[in-house]
């Protein structure tokens, strides 16, 4: 039995090292953040983050790129790996190659190579339609450079995602009986296949805003300032706030995930039994 | 069914236009920008090598070789690290425990950037909580350095590595110890000769994958040490930012054409290695 108790004794230490890792960062983040010289605890990290410069722009800048860059993940990909599966499976290797390609890219060479391309095409493009295009792009109030930035990054994961949502249902059978009774292509699509892969689309879209919401790289490069950029901003002036901030971030993150993970268990749940 | 012919392949067509242009266009920028000299020199835009051989010198190399030896180590660390805590979650015995540790393996190997490093400012930082209490600023601690980036780095690597070996611990299985244990092997013996080399693939797919991942990181870094240690994205992020000589952009891109090999190797590694743990284990 001496050896067997080892064993627990060294189950635990394993766990309590890897909490003590984990948490106590986390704790002290928000210590730190509340910390206040004279009062003791103070909050007004948290309560003054909301009329600060730059924190409602930043916020809703992350919303709108989020957004758009989930749609247009989805928009790229669902049609994309259906017509895979239904009537062009020899593009198969095509499609996966196309989608793992970025993972080769690093965030900072694709940042490298974007810059390039805005700066070339203005000078050679004047005069056309193209000229207002590269304009449009870095709309600062809508920068659709970020939204194709983050789309190709998320493209390795939400790929992943995606396939193995489609694995698990028989969609050829599901589209065959609809087709069968007569539903059109896009009622196909929307009533019958969209409802199946539910919890693959959310994955999905909960791990490209996750991405998004993290993103730091590409967006300071480019000189726009979502979330994860004005943390570092007010960091220099703002200690406490950008470590507030910065435990907003990651609990946001966390609920999201959590919210996710119960609704689809409850969800698998109902419909098995 | 009775498509006609481009439908066929019609739903793949934007796809493939997006990566094209979204893809190929900067990449295509890239390579050139890497293999010609700048608009603004004497001679004009002319093929040259100078500005890969000036990437591979210098300040420059200083920082690849930076990049290179704070990836391997904190890999070899979150490795050493992660095979054990595995381990103990695929075969802890409440399940309600072992769900939420993935669950939080999940997320925490997507969070890094910038909050972690605040959270790590805040704990251990010169003016951070730990840093204060233990007065750890008289024994030399310092976070803003190679071994402090190390130790932050470790918060995502290690939750990715336990991901990664998740499913083939997972694929272990339970009669195989056994068996070793009946032809008279002891614990060790069966970890070195029977779990290890069937969890190899995994192990060593995932050292690549977590070199890969520490080697583009930028933002954690960027927001906790600034450029006190040299690193191959803080270089480009400069010469893009313009902080350093004009003319340093073609580098820039060369520097890029670097990390894009060196990813590259990354994948060329680790998408075969998935494959074949996934085979034996499968």
């Amino acid at each position: 039995m001496a050896r067997l108790s080892g064993a627990r004794y060294g189950r635990a230490a394993v766990w309590l090292a890897a909490g003590a890792y984990f948490l106590v960062p986390l704790a002290c983040a928000v210590a730190f953040s509340v910390e206040d010289p004279r009062k003791g605890v103070d909050f007004e990290a948290y309560t003054g983050m909301f009329g600060a410069d730059g924190f409602t722009g930043s916020l809703v800048l992350t919303v709108k790129v989020g957004a758009a860059t989930v749609a247009l993940v989805l928009v790229l990909l669902l049609p994309a790996l259906i017509t895979v599966r239904l009537t062009a499976p020899r593009l198969r290797t095509l499609v996966e190659l196309v989608c793992l390609l970025p993972l080769v890219v690093p965030a900072m060479a694709l940042v490298a190579g974007i810059s390039a391309v805005l700066r070339w095409g203005p000078d050679h493009f004047a005069g056309t339609p193209l000229f207002d295009a590269f304009v449009g792009l870095q709309n600062p109030d809508f920068p659709g450079v970020l939204v194709l930035a983050y789309t190709l990054m998320a493209l390795p994961l939400a790929y992943r995602t995606l396939d193995a949502g489609l694995a698990a249902i028989d969609l050829r059978v599901l589209v065959e009986a609809a087709r069968a009774c007569r539903a059109s292509w896009p009622r196909t699509l929307v009533h019958v296949v969209l409802p199946n892969l539910r919890g693959a689309l959310l994955n999905t879209a909960f791990l490209t805003l996750a991405l998004v919401f993290g993103e730091y790289t590409v967006a300071a490069i480019l000189g726009y300032q979502p979330f994860a950029v004005w943390i570092v901003v007010i960091s220099g002036s703002q200690a406490q706030m950008s470590v507030a901030a910065s435990m907003i971030g990651l609990l946001v993150t966390w609920v999201l995930l959590l919210v996710l993970a119960a609704t689809g268990r409850a969800r698998r749940t109902k419909e098995t039994s | 069914m009775n498509v006609p012919r481009p439908e066929r392949w019609l739903g793949v067509a934007p796809l493939l236009l997006f990566a094209v242009v979204v893809f190929g266009l900067p990449a295509a920028m890239m390579v050139f920008g890497a293999f010609t000299t700048p608009a603004t020199a004497p001679g004009g835009v002319r093929l040259t090598a100078a500005n890969l051989t000036a990437s591979l010198h210098g300040p420059y190399l200083t920082a690849l070789i930076g990049s290179v030896k704070l990836s391997a180590v904190s890999a070899l660390i979150a490795c050493a690290a992660g095979l054990p805590l595995a381990q103990v979650i695929v075969t802890s015995r409440f399940r309600a425990l072992r769900e939420a540790a993935l669950a939080g393996a999940g997320v925490l190997a997507n969070v890094a950037g910038v909050p972690l490093a605040f959270a790590f400012v805040a704990t251990l930082g010169n003016a951070g909580v730990l840093t204060r209490h233990l007065d750890l600023l008289r024994h030399g601690w310092s976070l803003y350095g190679f071994w402090g980036l190390t130790l932050v780095y470790q918060y995502f690597l290690i939750p990715l590595m336990v991901l990664t070996l998740t499913p083939a611990l997972e694929g272990l299985r339970r009669q195989w110890r056994e068996a070793a244990h009946n032809n008279g092997a002891n614990a060790f013996r069966y970890w070195v000769h029977v779990a290890l080399p069937i969890l190899a693939p995994s192990l060593l797919g995932g050292y690549v994958l977590l070199f890969g991942t520490a080697f583009s990181a930028y933002a954690t870094a960027a927001a906790m040490v600034g450029s006190s240690v040299p690193l191959v994205t803080m270089q480009i992020a400069d010469a893009l930012s313009g902080n350093v000589l004009v003319g340093d952009g073609n580098i820039a891109l060369a520097l890029s054409v670097d990390m894009v090999l060196v990813a590259g190797l990354v994948m060329a590694v680790h998408l075969p290695l998935q494959r074949r743990s996934a085979r034996w284990l499968g």
